[in-house]
């Protein structure tokens, strides 16, 4: 089990003249969390999708399972959607409003293990139950559902494909602090449970201190600094790093500091 | 299942409570008129094509003529009746096909993007701009009379009416992140599109659909009025409206009023449907 089973190698993304990603490595083992630490602009959800297959790199290669994913072949798509799935910001945006969650739930497991539909029905129903949904909320629709309930939900759909990696893009950044504490929890637990790995992309520091083992930070599409969350967030190297901390509101926090740190580093 | 009805029983009883006098009348109508062609052999009191020059240009309400005759004494209540068939089948045939044509247009504009979107639209704009009533007019000058090529005509001129709104929506609900979800699930663009981009787009179709329901309607009928439609001596209301033109000028406009009469309110309920459905899905849109 030494082996990535994500690896990322001199990702570059450019937009026309744009470069989103720039020269962007890292590794991912099993069950391991990464976190994408960085601003808005800074090409971390660019990076994500990448991940997902939604954009193709200008260069470089994603390894999934020891194997370089890309190619829009079905086979290929099909087998990167095996071993990566995403959880998306806006988890109402990312179901289909006319269908119940529990249909949506059931088409991927259609799509990736054919089989009977009573063993897909109990297979919804296990999944429901693993993130603490009731088979009620199952019959609803999206709309129906609170926004802690619907990323509860996506999260379900995801494992129903099984992966080996999850993406999380900003997964709990629009839920309230008490249900961002709650999917946390659970996203733990599910760590333990099934051994998946987690790319966990946030701009919220504290949710990637509490969700990830190690983590990158990206300015400008480039990775500034990397190493375990916990070092990098209590002896950061970077200024800009430091600066991301600073940004926090805090007892005794100098907000002229803060912008007199960012002119210092925007000149550099 | 079961925990579902009672939130689908509450749901429906909203909209039961929203729905307006307006549209229950139209709705009534329309079935009127449906079953009114349906059954017209059992329930017309007289033959179609019975003539009796006796009995022409009677006023309504005259012996067992309810709605009187027409200049050559038939019973104008039967050939309303008997002329709903053809006169709301022929423009429900232009609804189906260019319903048809104008998802497939639309979607695959809307799903293709760039110079493909943009040929396809400057297409349907040139379509859009040419009347309708002209293309079916050339169109039967080279078949001659009959409604099968008057159909096939007004179903491509409306096909832009459809394809340009099938469009938008699909460019606007294909932007939404679940559209991008399935796709990182592996689902091919062809089963996003049927499964999901279609199915919310239909919503927004049916009510267009009404809408070139009523204009195919009124364009057949001028057709017909023309001389162009349906073929003497086959009943549809364009075709009564002109064969009562001379009566008009004779002072005895009612067999031509009665199926203009018809004509109008066929329109005009299917419009308030129409409306009534695009007006409550926009509703559902803001209540999402």
């Amino acid at each position: 089990m030494n082996a990535p089973v994500l690896s990322v190698t001199s990702l570059v993304k450019r937009f026309g003249h744009l470069t989103a990603v720039d020269d962007v490595s890292f590794e991912l083992m099993p069950g391991a969390s990464l976190g994408i630490v960085g601003e808005s602009g800074s090409g971390k959800t660019t990076t994500a999708r990448i991940l997902a297959g939604l954009e193709q790199p200008t260069s470089g290669t994603v390894t999934l399972d020891g194997e370089i994913v890309g190619g829009q072949s079905r086979r290929a798509r099909l087998r990167q959607a095996r071993l990566l799935q995403m959880i998306f910001q806006d988890p109402y945006g990312s179901f289909d409003p006319r269908r119940t969650v529990a249909e949506s739930i059931a088409e991927p497991l259609r799509l990736h293990a054919p089989g009977p539909a009573a063993a897909h029905r109990a297979r919804v129903g296990e999944l429901l139950d693993q993130v603490g949904l009731s088979a009620r909320a199952g019959e609803s629709l999206p709309r129906e559902l609170s926004g802690g309930q619907r990323q509860r939900a996506a999260i379900a759909r995801a494992l129903g494909i099984a992966p080996r990696v999850l993406v999380l893009d900003e997964a709990v950044a629009a839920l309230d602090v008490s249900i961002q504490a709650q999917i946390l929890t659970l996203l733990d637990e599910l760590r333990r449970d099934t051994g998946i790995s987690y790319v966990f992309v946030s701009h919220d520091l504290a949710v990637v201190r509490y969700i990830t083992d190690t983590a990158v930070v990206m300015r400008h599409g480039r990775i500034v600094e990397r190493g375990e969350t916990e070092q990098i967030l209590r002896s950061p190297r970077h200024p800009y790093t430091r600066l991301l901390l600073d940004s926090i509101p805090s007892p005794g926090w100098d907000l002229d500091r803060v912008a007199r740190d960012r002119r210092a580093l925007d000149a550099l | 299942m079961t925990l579902t009805i009672p939130a689908l029983r509450a749901r429906s009883a909203r909209r039961r409570r929203r729905r307006p006098l307006a549209v229950s009348l139209a709705v009534a109508f329309l079935i009127l008129l449906t079953v009114a062609g349906l059954l017209a052999p059992v329930l017309a009191p007289h033959s179609p094509d019975a003539t009796s020059l006796l009995n022409s240009l009677l006023p309504p309400g005259a012996g067992e003529h309810w709605l009187g005759t027409d200049s050559t004494g038939r019973d104008v209540l039967s050939r309303i009746m008997y002329g709903a068939r053809l006169s709301l089948l022929a423009p429900l045939g232009v609804v189906l096909l260019s319903g048809v044509l104008g998802i497939a247009i639309g979607l695959l504009a809307a799903r293709a993007g760039g110079w493909a979107d943009a040929v396809i639209s400057r297409g349907m704009d040139i379509v859009f701009a040419f009347p309708s009533l002209l293309l079916a007019m050339l169109v039967v000058a080279v078949t001659g009379p009959g409604l099968t090529a008057p159909i096939c005509a007004l179903a491509v001129s409306y096909t832009p009416f459809v394809g340009r709104v099938v469009r938008s929506v699909a460019i606007q609900e294909g932007a939404r992140p679940y559209m991008e979800s399935y796709r990182v699930m592996g689902f091919g663009v062809l089963w996003v599109t049927l499964r999901h981009l279609l199915p919310n787009v239909m919503p927004v179709l049916i009510a267009q659909s009404a809408l070139a329901f009523g204009y195919a309607l009124v364009d057949l009928a001028s057709l017909s009025y023309l001389g162009l439609g349906v073929r003497p001596p086959d009943a549809d209301w364009g075709s009564m409206i002109s064969q009562a033109r001379s009566a008009i000028l004779q002072g005895e406009p009612w067999s031509g009023l009665l199926p203009g009469l018809v004509v109008l309110l066929t329109v005009v309920s299917v419009n308030v449907l129409g409306e009534h459905i695009g007006g409550s899905i926009a509703g559902k849109r803001e209540g999402s």
